[in-house]
């Protein structure tokens, strides 16, 4: 009698898991989709993702699941379910370094069948940007968002001191003397992190070394000892010596530095656009704060390889990508391409999110500011993609370690530039 | 009763769900720990096996040894601490005015999460804005220390919120361990004329021998694999100077996507664990005083 039981709740446990979940009660299919943001944080582009979404089930006859967690907990969870093999049907990634393990361990569905069937999607993306998400000649994400960096400063602060926006390195570190000498942080970066920290010496080597210089290091056609890659590491610590940082950089998030800047006791920030909504649109920041805030673009080096201003350190942010395994691949390449094109049109104005895609200005209402950025990504001469997201993720924490005792001064440039060169050697082999 | 408790199949079929359970939670997983180290495993991919190239490894690495040795350093802390620990129960557990609304208050920071006292002591210790440094300039230090930021004193800097952390743990357990020394020894004492010190040090402490025993081994053992401050307030850093095998585990794991390292690291960290232990089982076997 016992057995019975035994073996009939058995049956009963096995038949409910291997039930697909692939078509709800009234045999609609479902897409499952996963992504990073939450409605309390990220509560604009979630607005604008759950509007597409009802937007598109109207029109098809699909169901989409949304499974939402903040981008530390996704980046966590996603691993466990690549390694699990349970990738949601659609779901969201980084560029580079990022996704070439997914792309590798055989995860991810080539995606150039969705720009190439579309018309609308063909030349809509700023060049060079989905090709961050390519392995091998196929893309496998389709980029959403696209950031570069600029210096933001309190234009307040440099009235009082009487100084100008530099223009040339020299310019900046004559801002930077005025500044220290009277008590003002010039810049705050947030080093603990080291990617906020590399931006700096990011942008110091293009300008030193040119703009293809650490790509290329990165992709084994340049060496990290280079001389320029070398006077650009000095070049930082000379900032740091000279008082050009909030005091004890390393030990602050990149959260608890920009503290400094939105408190106006440091005068310039280093970020990427990402930052925007708080100098323009946010309705949680002050708006004489947000008066007071221009940017500009970092200063030329004299006698640097890169004379263009308009060479920017950035980067994409998430793109969109659709498991190999997903039973609903068609219908879920079919909403991937939907929400592509309706992000773009809505991003910047809702949410203030710079998208991958060729924004017309001529029919937006913007912020001065997003204006202004967007007609500088059309005369951008180039784009690196942060140091971090290129390289493997080994030399990716190697990069943000060193960055942090750069600034700390508790590495040598030489030494800097050395330990790169080993951990790059060791994965080029 | 006894013909069932003697039943050798009845006994087992009683330690059965246990042992399923601290097998499946903790055995297996062990040795799978141990398995993994043997592997080349970006966490995504395929495994490939390399056999003891990662314990090799491991042996070799001066970033673990270095982990290990701030973890030791921990460790030493700790137990330090545990005399301070065992003063305020020993204070406590006499009828002092406050006692119990003291020891509410010790009880405190074990209520809160460890993001939690992170974040509080990231902004004490903030080298500009912190409440620390500012409190150090106002009564006229020229220059404070950058704490976590200075890797000569971040670790050093670290074992303060680490301590006030688990301070409740301890004196609730040397507290009630106190409380359980009888009446009528003390009161024997104290019509001898014994103050209150030599009381404390000669018969109380000796009485809770045992109590103090196992708590030094919790202390050693925990701080050897504690995790929890060192990752939220400074990550490691700076550039290792506070890393321990934990942190360190955690990074070459899940930032690094080397998982049979990571595993390495893991079980290395189960090894010295466990040495830790057996020397300091052999070191303290003083016998246990009986009144």
């Amino acid at each position: 009698m016992s057995v019975i039981m035994l073996v009939s709740l058995a049956l009963a446990g096995c038949s409910s898991s291997s039930s697909s979940e692939e078509s709800s009660s009234d045999g609609k299919k479902v897409i499952k989709f996963m992504h990073l943001w939450p409605e309390g944080s990220s509560n604009a582009q979630f607005s604008i993702v759950k509007d597409i979404i009802t937007e598109y089930e109207k029109e098809h006859n699909v169901k989409i699941e949304t499974e939402i967690l903040n981008p530390d907990q996704y980046r966590e969870k996603l691993k466990v379910l690549a390694s699990s093999n349970e990738l949601p049907d659609i779901g969201m990634t980084w560029s580079d370094g990022f996704i070439k393990p997914y792309v590798e361990g055989n995860m991810l569905a080539p995606l150039d069948d969705i720009v190439d069937g579309d018309a609308d999607l063909k030349d809509a993306f700023i060049p060079g940007v989905k090709e961050s998400y390519a392995v091998d000649g196929k893309t496998y994400g389709l980029p959403l968002e696209l950031n570069i960096s600029y210096v933001f400063y309190n234009k307040e602060i440099f009235k009082k001191y009487n100084l100008e926006v530099p223009k040339t390195f020299s310019e900046y570190k004559k801002v930077v003397k005025t500044l220290a000498d009277n008590g003002v942080v010039p810049a705050t970066v947030g080093a603990k992190d080291g990617w906020p920290a590399s931006f700096w010496f990011m942008y110091l080597a293009d300008r030193i070394g040119g703009p293809t210089i650490l790509t290329d290091v990165i992709k084994g056609k340049a060496k990290m000892d280079d001389p320029a890659i070398v006077k650009a590491a000095e070049e930082v610590q000379n900032l740091v010596d000279m008082g050009g940082f909030v005091k004890g950089s390393s030990a602050l998030s990149n959260d608890d530095a920009k503290g400094y800047f939105m408190n106006e006791q440091a005068a310039m920030f280093l970020t990427a656009t990402w930052e925007l909504p708080n100098y323009t649109t946010s309705p949680d920041v002050k708006q004489e704060f947000k008066d007071k805030i221009g940017y500009f673009k970092f200063p030329t080096y004299e006698g640097g390889k890169g004379t263009s201003i308009n060479s920017y350190v950035g980067g994409p942010g998430v793109g969109l990508f659709v498991a190999k395994d997903s039973k609903v691949q068609k219908e879920a390449k079919d909403f991937v391409g939907y929400l592509v094109k309706r992000w773009g049109e809505k991003s910047v104005t809702d949410a203030g999110v710079i998208p991958a895609t060729k924004v017309d200005t001529s029919k937006l209402d913007l912020a001065p500011m997003y204006i202004e950025i967007l007609k500088d990504l059309g005369e951008a001469s180039n784009v690196t993609t942060y140091f971090d997201t290129q390289s493997s993720p080994a030399v990716a924490e190697l990069h943000h370690d060193l960055m942090t005792a750069l600034f700390g001064k508790q590495v040598t440039p030489k030494e800097f530039v050395k330990q790169h060169a080993e951990e790059l050697a060791k994965e080029q082999k | 009763m006894r013909s069932v408790m003697s039943n050798k199949w009845v006994i087992s079929l009683y330690i059965l769900p246990a042992l399923i359970l601290i097998l499946l939670l903790i055995y297996i997983p062990i040795v799978l720990t141990g398995y993994y180290g043997l592997m080349d495993w970006n966490g995504i991919g395929k495994m490939k096996f390399i056999g003891l190239e990662n314990y090799i490894e491991l042996a070799k690495d001066t970033k673990f040894w270095q982990s290990a040795w701030h973890s030791l350093l921990l460790g030493l802390f700790s137990t330090l601490s545990l005399v301070g620990y065992l003063i305020l129960s020993l204070i406590l557990a006499s009828k002092i005015k406050g006692a119990n609304f003291l020891r509410k208050i010790y009880l405190i920071p074990m209520l809160l999460s460890s993001v939690a006292i992170g974040q509080l002591w990231a902004k004490i210790f903030d080298p500009t804005n912190g409440m620390l440094n500012r409190l150090l300039v106002l009564v006229g230090v020229e220059n404070p220390p950058l704490w976590l930021a200075d890797s000569n004193i971040v670790l050093f800097a670290l074992f303060i919120p680490i301590v006030w952390q688990y301070a409740g743990f301890y004196i609730i357990i040397f507290y009630a361990a106190l409380k359980n020394v009888p009446e009528e020894l003390i009161e024997a004492a104290k019509i001898d004329g014994a103050t209150p010190l030599q009381i404390a040090y000669k018969i109380k402490v000796p009485l809770i021998a045992g109590v103090i025993k196992v708590m030094v081994i919790l202390a050693i053992v925990g701080s050897l694999k504690y995790f929890d401050l060192i990752f939220v307030l400074t990550g490691g850093g700076p550039n290792g100077a506070s890393e321990v095998m934990a942190s360190y585990m955690y990074t070459e794991a899940f930032s690094k996507y080397n998982f049979g390292y990571g595993s390495a690291i893991g079980f290395g960290l189960l090894i010295i664990c466990l040495v830790a232990t057996w020397l300091i089982q052999k070191l303290l076997n003083t016998k246990d005083v009986d009144y």
